[in-house]
């Protein structure tokens, strides 16, 4: 009994940290985009985590977590439910588990399944119609979330791929980050890029970002979240584990970062903020596929490749006319397909099988997230459309969208 | 009596500011401005590089009497030049009356 309070007082912290992420999230995307577009992405983070809650409570924690597999589960688990609601008989239960309580495994997952929605929205910001948005990151969150999640975490037939090798994911490079940036990806190219940022000729041009410092702030705070995000996946306050998840998210971090200020400052021979910022995110989703099976060294080396890949993907980004104002899909697919497939390559796990197992569930889950985002995303444009008008996004959409600005008394340009 | 009109460097306002007290031009206004010119600005944002037409610079709007107006135009000139291209530029209007608005006064009595 003293064991579990423990356990579950970490766990709950773990919840409050994912929870301050949010906060992380909408400064980040606040400062790297324009001012005039301020209201509509604050809107849109209060939707996720606000709708995220409430339809993980009704469908996503039974749809990730089913038990029992007893919709498709004839090849090992693709799809169960365990119904509509939280069960108030297993809450009362406290050997449901040694980690935590039955209450604080759903609000830590929870805070988890609104952290997808999120990357989608930095990725579409200052263009799509905040309508459309909402529509298809509820049935994202709802629904692809919590299925992918179910083929590894609710014990699905990813936790056994082949006889001998599972696939491996920690916290979540894969079901949490990646799935949100195959989304972002997929949504990007329906939605195009926002006026100004290719010229005729198809060359990237910058769109500067309006608050750097609050950038600045949503990464430290998003870092601050990771100790939650990784600590808590732990599933309890086991000494030895959370201690040394915590030390390899924070190295990677910190070799993400540098590796990504000095890998764009050989590149462009400039020293650049936003990229020592992504590079930071992208060394903590690169670890948090393997944050329990690698040391200190290995944490060094897959933050500072994370980093690296977060350069190469936004210029990569921008050749491919793809627009992403955040980097989210640098930070979160890029750098979490390179975690997880980091976890057959370095660590206590690293071998070939593992490698082709981490190959392959990172094809499955990335097959399965374009399909679903194209159909959510294509049955709204045929609804209700996509993107706003020209005129409203010029006009930026806290005035088209949401009636008033974000600083009533500055001057927009 | 005369209006001048000098576009300078942000960076010099101070020293001209200084050179105008010591050529006893004590009072004028500035404003900030954006214009267009000839300087090209080279900045970077996440690997791109572009440049900014955008030229900021400070626009002093002075009103003297004929007499002090070479000694004000040799401050400025003195004062804010770099030797570079975007130093600004010096205008002399024509100014038919002034007044005080305290006092009702007339003429170069509202100034020097």
């Amino acid at each position: 009994m003293e064991l579990l309070t423990t356990n579950n007082v970490w766990m709950m912290l773990c919840a409050a940290l994912v929870f301050f992420m949010h906060l992380g999230f909408s400064f980040l995307e606040i400062g790297l985009t324009r001012q005039k577009n301020t209201i509509n992405i604050l809107f849109k983070n209060f939707f996720i985590i606000t709708m995220g809650l409430i339809t993980y409570c009704f469908i996503g924690f039974n749809l990730m977590y089913p038990g029992d597999f007893n919709i498709i589960g004839a090849f090992g688990g693709v799809l169960g439910f365990a119904g509509a609601g939280l069960d108030a008989a297993a809450a009362a239960d406290l050997s449901y588990s040694e980690g935590y309580t039955y209450w604080t495994d759903f609000l830590f997952q929870g805070m988890f399944a609104a952290t997808a929605g999120t990357i989608i929205s930095g990725a579409v910001a200052e263009r799509i119609k905040i309508n459309s948005f909402m529509l298809i990151v509820l049935l994202y969150v709802t629904i692809v979330y919590p299925i992918v999640g179910s083929w590894q975490w609710g014990s699905g037939f990813l936790s056994t791929l082949t006889d001998e090798v599972g696939f491996y994911d920690f916290a979540g490079s894969t079901l949490v980050h990646s799935v949100g940036g195959w989304g972002a990806l997929v949504i990007i190219y329906l939605l195009g890029a926002r006026k100004g940022k290719f010229d005729s000729d198809g060359k990237a041009l910058a769109i500067p970002g309006s608050n750097i410092p609050l950038s600045a702030a949503g990464v430290l705070i998003l870092w601050l979240g990771w100790f939650g995000f990784n600590g808590g996946s732990v599933l309890s306050a086991d000494p030895a584990n959370t201690s040394l998840v915590l030390v390899t998210t924070c190295l990677a971090a910190a070799a993400g970062g540098l590796g990504a200020a000095l890998f764009s400052g050989f590149l462009y021979k400039n020293l650049d903020l936003t990229m020592f910022m992504n590079g930071v995110l992208g060394g903590l989703v690169g670890i948090t596929a393997g944050a329990d099976q690698m040391g200190p060294t290995e944490a060094i080396i897959i933050g500072a490749i994370g980093g690296v890949i977060v350069v190469l993907g936004v210029a990569l980004l921008d050749k491919c006319k793809l627009d992403d104002p955040v980097g989210a899909i640098p930070v979160h697919l890029f750098a979490g397909i390179w975690g997880t497939l980091a976890v057959g390559i370095f660590g206590a796990s690293a071998s070939f099988d593992q490698f082709m197992v981490q190959l392959a569930s990172v094809g499955i889950v990335g097959a399965f997230c374009v399909i679903c985002t194209f159909i959510i995303a294509l049955g709204v444009k045929a609804i209700i459309g996509l993107r706003v008008s020209d005129e409203e996004e010029t006009q930026g959409l806290d005035i088209a969208e949401h009636g008033t600005g974000a600083y009533a008394d500055f001057s927009m340009r | 009596m005369k209006k001048i009109e000098a576009i300078i460097r942000k960076s010099k306002f101070d020293e001209v500011v200084k050179a105008l007290h010591d050529a006893e031009v004590y009072f004028f206004s500035y404003w900030d401005v954006t214009g267009v010119g000839n300087e090209k600005i080279g900045k970077v944002y996440r690997g791109i590089t572009y440049s900014t037409k955008d030229i900021q610079r400070r626009y002093l709007s002075i009103v003297v009497s004929d007499s002090f107006v070479d000694a004000t135009v040799d401050a400025i000139i003195k004062s804010g030049a770099t030797g570079n291209v975007g130093d600004g530029k010096i205008f002399i209007l024509p100014c038919e009356e002034a007044y005080r608005i305290r006092t009702g006064e007339k003429g170069n009595k509202s100034f020097n």
